[in-house]
């Protein structure tokens, strides 16, 4: 435990400078994203003013200067008035940051809590057909883009048998800042599609991932020390095996999480969930830079955060880890 | 004598609205690829905004059915002086919040419209002072002759100075500085409908307004609007029932919407003509291997592209007959339309365009770019494609690039576009003035020709524009506003196309009344 303090330092160190290497590459790719000033006025205001307003907006600074004051802004906590929306960026992320949890929450349970048992499953019983169907509808999950699951799940669900909505998130109720739609029965029903959509893929990533795990842990001599000693099956795979094919689910779920975040982009424009990848997709096509630059930074901020606690989770799992650095890169052996 | 009718009207209206309360309790739901960007009236200059919002404030002049003119918050206006206008404001009418309205919320709020950091300054220009007469009489005084100032205050929506007052908004919200404002989340207007909740991007809810001064002629009392930004996702909510009306229905799935019981689709024209600007004031186009000189610069040339283009199959096989070709860049219903210019310039001949072109130099025709934006317009990028498949049949060769509307904008202003797409609906004054100084007068810098970066240029129509800004005479503006648009129609200095269609779609059971402004008027919907 006494590295631990120097390494959590040292990642944190990393993590700014993650976080300030992505607010400067996604700040000189908005040169290339268009003129906010044609979506923010009509087509008919006359060149003096606009010109006026790019000034003020400081568009006309160079890239390095503005990357400057924003970071110097964003120190401060402050990130700006969305262009699009006219309040500030920190309280529209307020707004929109539940709806993105929720959804993101709701499809990790959905993932974890079917691809870990399937992927067991389908690791003790390999040769059965049950589990060869496993495999290829995983297959199918893993390689149908999101907005088709989407489409064709409304199409089924909402047109075909009228039993889901097939957009927004229902009746929500707030609680403090946070508006949450877990209350509702409306809130309930609306985040079904979306949820299992967005899970999908995570779901049979998850899946085909605790297999392969499962079946190589399956080999090791500990096992087979293990049914020479005639335990009984279920306490061998769900004691000892289960256990040991945890670390790398640990590292994926958590890495998939923030990518989860990210992903949730499509699902959310083809539900209308109000979060923050439908927010961030209308800023792109807006040229929102104020909400452009928070949400890249914020998701940045996500992924150092949970790599991070991913990184303090190997710990407490392996307490091999303890004396070595973990490089990250997955099962984290020295 | 128009204003004792009015206020007799009026007042038949709340004795109406007492009556008929009990029998209307239905809510409308509805659809838009978009929300409206802020509650503010002034803050964003665009369509959808102030049709979302004029359903809760209202101006000093509104537009009936026919889009003409007709009493809203002023029942008579005279023009006093050529620079002055004299206003009758109405009475008896309130906010939402129960102020009464008077002349100095009209003061006030055309105040704020042309603050310095206003967007709304466009709409408010000429306006050089606005004077308080007595509770119910304003004087707006102009900076000059101005002809259309009806037009520009039929899109300014009025607010209460007390509330603005109170809530510290009296100035519009200047995004620029950090400001947000009171207003951008609230609404007090007097119109027929009240907003009761709202989440941007979300769920917008009205309510139906009590006391409105005018006689409802819908029969809905509750309405709620989401947006929904995804075309599949929009028409999957009215095939499941989930909402009653969708606006901007994809072209490609009015048949299947139709197809279904209970559904129907509602067409019409929209204001907005379509054409293709030319690059032709450049020395050299941009992405050509011609050098040298600029086949755009020849007005043989310009008018083979315009004789190559079939806009009849292109309507048919693209826009699925819903557009109306037109020689015209503006639309029936704008002040300044002339009929006699709406047939085509020359008839689409593939044979005659080569010879054209053969004449000028390009015997074996030559290559160019085009730019198209793909999310906006009703089916862009298929436009620009079959335009593309045409003009290669007279031997130009189109580089053709297809992309994000901002990025569009940007390559197009600056000049960075040989022939693109693009759009003009002439809203919200509905006259053609602006048309005409912003595509077809010379740029100039600043306040003029700013769409118009294909630099086209003709001495007497920049002079014609010069003077239609300032002619009071409706008679002699219109024979100089035809004379223009005769001149910019034979130099070709810009491909017309068509009119562009209006597609809403909703239940059976509702009745709805579509302007060809496209904004949706809440207080002409009925659900049976």
């Amino acid at each position: 435990m006494t590295r631990l303090l120097p390494f959590m330092l040292y990642r944190l160190g990393q993590g700014v400078l993650v976080m300030l290497v992505v607010a400067f590459i996604s700040f000189s790719l908005f040169t290339h994203v268009g003129d906010p000033i044609n979506n923010m006025l009509g087509e008919e205001v006359d060149e003096t003013y606009r010109e006026q307003l790019r000034e003020d907006l400081g568009l006309n600074d160079p890239v390095p200067v503005r990357f400057i004051r924003f970071v110097g802004n964003a120190v401060q906590g402050e990130f700006g008035v969305s262009y699009r929306n006219s309040i500030p960026v920190a309280q529209l992320f307020g707004e929109r940051l539940p709806a993105t949890l929720e959804l993101v929450f709701a499809a990790a349970v959905i993932a974890l809590a079917l691809g870990i048992p399937a992927g067991v499953y389908a690791a003790i019983h390999r040769s059965r057909p049950s589990a060869q169907v496993i495999q290829i509808l995983s297959l199918i999950g893993i390689s149908l883009p999101t907005f088709v699951t989407g489409i064709l799940l409304i199409y089924v669900f909402s047109i075909s048998l009228d039993l889901l909505p097939s957009f927004g998130r229902g009746e929500v109720v707030d609680l403090g800042w946070w508006s949450t739609g877990f209350l509702t029965a409306s809130g309930l029903k609306a985040l079904v599609l979306p949820a299992v959509t967005l899970a999908l893929f995570q779901l049979t990533l998850i899946m085909r991932l605790v297999r392969s795990e499962m079946l190589e842990v399956l080999r090791t001599d500990y096992i087979r020390f293990a049914r020479a000693r005639g335990l009984p099956d279920r306490l061998i795979h769900f004691r000892h095996a289960v256990r040991n094919t945890l670390v790398p689910v640990i590292t994926i779920t958590g890495l998939q999480i923030g990518s989860l975040v990210a992903f949730a982009i499509i699902t959310e424009t083809v539900f209308q969930w109000p979060g923050m990848g439908l927010l961030f997709i209308q800023a792109v096509q807006f040229v929102d830079i104020p909400v452009m630059s928070a949400y890249l930074v914020l998701i940045a901020f996500f992924f150092v955060v949970i790599n991070f606690i991913v990184d303090i989770l190997y710990h407490a799992v392996d307490p091999r880890l303890s004396g070595t650095l973990s490089d990250g890169s997955g099962k984290g052996m020295p | 004598m128009q204003w004792m009718r009015t206020t007799g009207l009026s007042a038949l209206a709340v004795a109406g609205c007492l009556i008929a309360a009990p029998a209307s309790s239905e809510t409308l739901r509805f659809a838009a690829s978009g929300d409206a960007a802020s509650l503010d009236p002034y803050a964003y200059y665009t369509t959808f905004t102030s049709g979302f919002l004029q359903n809760v404030y209202e101006p000093l002049v509104r537009y009936d059915e026919t889009l003409n003119f007709e009493p809203a918050l002023a029942v008579e206006w005279e023009r006093t002086s050529p620079t002055t206008w004299r206003f009758r404001l109405r009475e008896g009418v309130t906010f939402h919040n129960g102020n009464p309205f008077t002349a100095d919320d009209v003061v006030a709020s055309l105040n704020r419209a042309r603050a310095e950091n206003s967007p709304y300054i466009v709409a408010t220009s000429a306006i050089s002072d606005v004077e308080k007469i007595d509770d119910h009489t304003v004087d707006i005084h102009l900076d000059g002759p101005y002809p259309v100032l009806l037009n520009d205050l039929a899109g300014v929506l009025i607010l209460d100075r007390e509330w603005m007052e109170a809530n510290d908004t009296l100035r519009p919200v200047n995004p620029s500085k950090g400001e947000e404002s009171y207003a951008t989340t609230n609404a007090n207007g007097t119109g027929p409908f009240m907003i009761e909740s709202r989440r941007p991007d979300a769920e917008t809810v009205f309510v139906v307004n009590p006391g409105w001064w005018d006689e409802p002629e819908h029969n809905l009392d509750r309405i709620v609007f989401t947006p929904i930004k995804s075309a599949a996702t929009r028409v999957a909510a009215l095939l499941s029932g989930e909402v009653d009306l969708i606006m901007e229905a994809p072209l490609h799935d009015l048949a299947r919407i139709e197809r279904t019981e209970g559904l129907k689709v509602l067409s019409g024209k929209d204001l907005r003509v379509m054409f293709l600007g030319l690059n032709q004031g450049a020395a050299e186009l941009n992405a050509s291997t011609v050098k040298g000189r600029n086949p755009l610069s020849d007005v043989r040339v310009r008018q083979a592209i315009y004789q190559a283009i079939d806009i009849d199959a292109l309507n048919q096989k693209v826009l699925r007959g819903l557009a109306t070709p037109t020689g015209i860049l503006v639309a029936e219903e704008i002040q300044g339309y002339d009929a006699e210019l709406a047939p085509r310039a020359a008839a689409h001949d593939a044979d005659a365009a080569r010879a054209l072109l053969a004449e000028a130099g390009y015997p074996d025709g030559f290559d160019v770019g085009m730019d198209c934006p793909n999310d906006r317009y009703v089916n862009p990028d298929q436009v620009c494609q079959a335009i593309a498949a045409m003009l290669a049949k007279i031997g130009v060769d189109v580089n053709y690039t297809s992309s994000t509307k901002s990025i569009y904008y940007k390559k197009m202003l600056s000049g960075g576009a040989d022939i693109y797409l693009f759009g003009w609906a002439s809203t919200p004054q509905l006259d053609a003035y602006a048309l005409l100084n912003s595509v077809m007068h010379s740029k100039d810098g600043s306040k003029r020709g700013k769409w118009n970066p294909g630099g086209y240029h003709n001495a007497r129509l920049d002079e014609l524009v010069e003077q239609i800004q300032v002619e009071i005479d409706m008679d002699k503006r219109q024979e100089m506003i035809s004379e223009a648009f005769r001149l910019h129609k034979n130099d070709y200095g810009t491909i017309a196309l068509y009119r562009q269609p209006l597609t809403w779609a909703a239940k059976q059971e509702i009745d709805a009344l579509q302007l060809a402004d496209n904004k949706i008027r809440l207080w002409w919907i009925t659900k049976n």
